[in-house]
């Protein structure tokens, strides 16, 4: 199979087909993941073309998906569930965090849960309340789950996959804002490894981390800086909030001195602080700033029409960029 | 006019008013809900009486030799003696807590030796009769209570899932399993196990929607024990527990959970209902938790002694020895020979607890994840540094 350009949804539909096409035991769960292919379609088509014993419409209860995706898991399975939207997760937060994180070293070894949890997530999609939110902190908090997020159509197809071979839960937060941004995926390349951040755009001056839909933003900003200050940003996808790549950051804070992290959810307790402490007590006389956030506020996700003041957009990233050179 | 009596005043008259409506409209009324603490009915399951007299069921009926007879009745009395056991073991601060069984050994023995060792069992974490029956060494169960792992034993060994002290989340992973058995056109039946309390969670109504809508065999099996910690069963439900099944769309069945024959002989009828493709069924195993809820618990605090003592009358272990004192099953050798294995029984898991080492502090870090995370790794490498930093201070301080 060739290279080709497709949207992030298409790479993600791609991945799901493949993973069902290489081991029979992955399965795809969710509510209107069958018929409908999902309300985003990331599932379209899969259940035509392989039955609704691997591809199940289940009943519209989360705690019941997650639960039984474990079940499915002990019995030999790897299920791979679908929440509709990131604010449906919480009535199976318990089974996630009680039972699917824990499960593992309860049985000191003997039993695996390869179930992967995928979640449209974040905003900026005009969507009503419970339909725009970034919970990644909430999970990332727990030990035993694994929790990615990629930035684009080559990584949702690879990271995908490699989620569905892990042993571990993975929560798989899918970008919703971006799933019909356009990438090349060439399916005969090999990945990274799955938890690895990526420098994907060089530069000297200053560090902007960021995952999941921030990464375009982050891209955008890094190309406004240097065309209007002549400033030169480094942007490090960190692809994996749970475990973070702390090493390729510390790599890039060494260089530039300089760090802001961007991403939606709010920032108070957000993968944010972690990623400031952490580079802080590693790179403490490298920097030149005190490490920056950009984020979500501490209030509800606003209604639609409120977003774009709640969403960190390219100029409160810049805002955040120009206060760090202050320094 | 105080406020109080006013008010008393008019619920007097409001109550008045409402007899005279009630008593006008009862003979249109169907008969009223048996209430969901009323014990024995025509709906409940019944082989051998408390008096221990053997008694037949439409239904249900089931030919037992006085071998296996005597073989339940083993069971019964090691169950209850490691109950006993551990139960004195944490009064001795051996164990932080136990959940004792004591009361439930027919529900559990009766259930547990209906099943086949392949079928797969979901258990609480009060179900130490099953686990008996599952072959799962006694001694595995007191790790989690003595603090030195969440569980321990493999599940696959004895297709026993660990213990799950979240309240219902199990019933969710028998759905889930049962529903890979159906795809696998396995020949195997998951009992899910929960009580009365847990038949409030969300997670047990939902696995019943799962169960039935894929048809998966599960064996619902609620020890409906009269109570959940302090609450009785009237808190959870107002109408019997085993007719939940009914509006799920699958059968349900009442049984004397006192009674080990009707707990094997509904229970083997149960496992072959979902074994042949039938779906899911559940029984509501109408027993009663004879001691606390834990070790920590006070039931003197809410519940009456005259209870109790109706419940012992009732007891599971009684009525089989009084069958079989009844009908020569046994003699007085093997309720000697019973009683030495308790004994041995006792003095092994004393032996076992009061020599079982604390983990090595570097356990922490062990199988949290099956594929490793680079945070895991840092800290244990962290954690050991500092525990080594004493070490190299102590040689120091030697030199």
């Amino acid at each position: 199979m060739a290279a080709e350009k497709m949207a992030i949804a298409k790479a993600l539909n791609s991945s799901l087909r493949k993973a069902l096409e290489n081991d029979p035991k992955v399965l795809i769960m969710g509510e209107d993941v069958g018929r409908l292919g999902g309300v985003f379609r990331i599932t379209d088509g899969l259940q035509k073309d392989f039955g609704e014993e691997r591809v199940i419409d289940t009943p519209l209860a989360e705690s019941g998906i997650v639960g039984t995706a474990i079940g499915l898991a002990l019995r030999g399975y790897r299920p791979v569930a679908e929440i509709q939207f990131d604010g449906f997760v919480f009535p199976a937060y318990d089974q996630i965090v009680t039972q699917l994180a824990k499960m593992h070293m309860r049985s000191l070894g003997k039993v695996k849960l390869p179930v992967v949890i995928r979640i449209p997530y974040g905003g900026g999609i005009g969507a009503v309340e419970h339909h725009s939110e970034s919970p990644e902190a909430q999970f990332a908090h727990v030990a035993g789950l694994k929790i990615v997020s990629p930035a684009n159509a080559s990584d949702a197809y690879w990271m995908l996959q490699q989620a569905i071979e892990c042993d571990d839960p993975v929560i798989f937060f899918e970008p919703k804002a971006r799933y019909w941004d356009k990438g090349e995926v060439d399916p005969s390349g090999i990945p990274g490894p799955l938890h690895a951040a990526k420098v994907v755009r060089e530069g000297t001056d200053l560090t902007l981390a960021a995952y999941g839909p921030m990464v375009k933003t982050a891209l955008q900003a890094a190309g406004a800086a240097q065309a209007e200050d002549g400033v030169s940003i480094e942007v490090i996808d960190l692809r994996s909030v749970s475990p973070i790549d702390f090493d390729s950051l510390q790599r890039s804070v060494e260089k530039t001195g300089r760090l802001v992290v961007a991403h939606e959810a709010p920032v108070h307790f957000g993968a944010g602080a972690e990623v400031a402490a952490r580079i802080t007590e590693r790179c403490f006389y490298h920097l030149e700033a005190p490490v920056l956030r950009v984020g979500g506020f501490h209030s509800p996700y606003p209604p639609a029409r409120l977003e774009e003041e709640y969403l960190p957009g390219l100029d409160r990233v810049l805002d955040s960029v120009d206060r760090a050179l202050a320094y | 006019m105080t406020v109080e009596s006013s008010s008393a005043a008019r619920s007097t008259s409001r109550r008045n008013a409402g007899g005279g409506k009630q008593a006008a409209r009862t003979s249109r009324r169907p008969k009223p809900e048996p209430s969901a603490e009323s014990a024995a009915g025509p709906d409940m399951v019944q082989l051998l009486t408390p008096e221990g007299e053997r008694v037949e069921h439409p239904d249900y009926s089931i030919e037992v030799s006085a071998e296996e007879l005597r073989g339940l009745y083993r069971d019964m009395v090691l169950t209850r003696r490691f109950d006993a056991e551990a139960t004195a073991l944490q009064r001795q601060g051996e164990l932080g807590l136990w959940p004792s069984c004591l009361g439930q050994e027919a529900a559990q023995i009766g259930s547990g030796r209906a099943l086949r060792d392949t079928d797969y069992v979901f258990p609480t974490y009060r179900e130490h009769g099953v686990a008996w029956c599952r072959g799962v060494d006694p001694t595995l169960l007191l790790g989690m209570f003595r603090g030195v792992n969440h569980g321990g034993w493999d599940p696959n060994s004895n297709n026993f899932h660990l213990y799950t002290i979240v309240i219902g989340s199990q019933t969710l992973h028998a759905a889930g399993y049962a529903m890979g058995v159906a795809k696998d056109g396995a020949d195997m039946a998951v009992a899910a196990y929960f009580g009365d309390g847990a038949s409030s969670q969300g997670d047990v109504a939902e696995s019943f929607t799962f169960a039935a809508v894929y048809n998966a065999p599960v064996v619902f099996i609620c020890q409906n024990n009269q109570w959940a910690i302090s609450e009785p069963t009237a808190r959870q439900t107002r109408v019997p527990l085993y007719r939940r099944a009914q509006g799920f769309g699958f059968p349900g069945v009442r049984v004397d959970g006192n009674d080990v024959l009707a707990m094997l002989a509904v229970t083997k009828a149960a496992a072959e209902h979902a074994r042949t493709g039938q779906g899911p069924i559940l029984i509501e195993a109408f027993t009663y938790r004879m001691g606390a809820h834990t070790t920590s618990d006070d039931p003197t605090r809410y519940r009456r002694k005259e209870e109790l003592e109706a419940w012992e009358a009732k007891d599971p272990i009684l009525r089989v020895r009084r069958y079989l004192d009844r009908t020569g099953g046994a003699d007085d050798a093997f309720y000697a020979a019973i009683e030495e294995e308790s004994d041995a029984l006792g003095r092994r898991v004393r032996e076992v607890i009061r020599t079982m080492p604390d983990p090595d502090g570097m356990a922490i870090f062990e199988h949290v994840y099956a594929d490793g995370h680079s945070l895991v790794d840092e800290e244990r490498a962290g954690y050991a540094a500092y525990l080594a930093s004493f070490a190299d201070h102590a040689a120091h301080e030697g030199n």
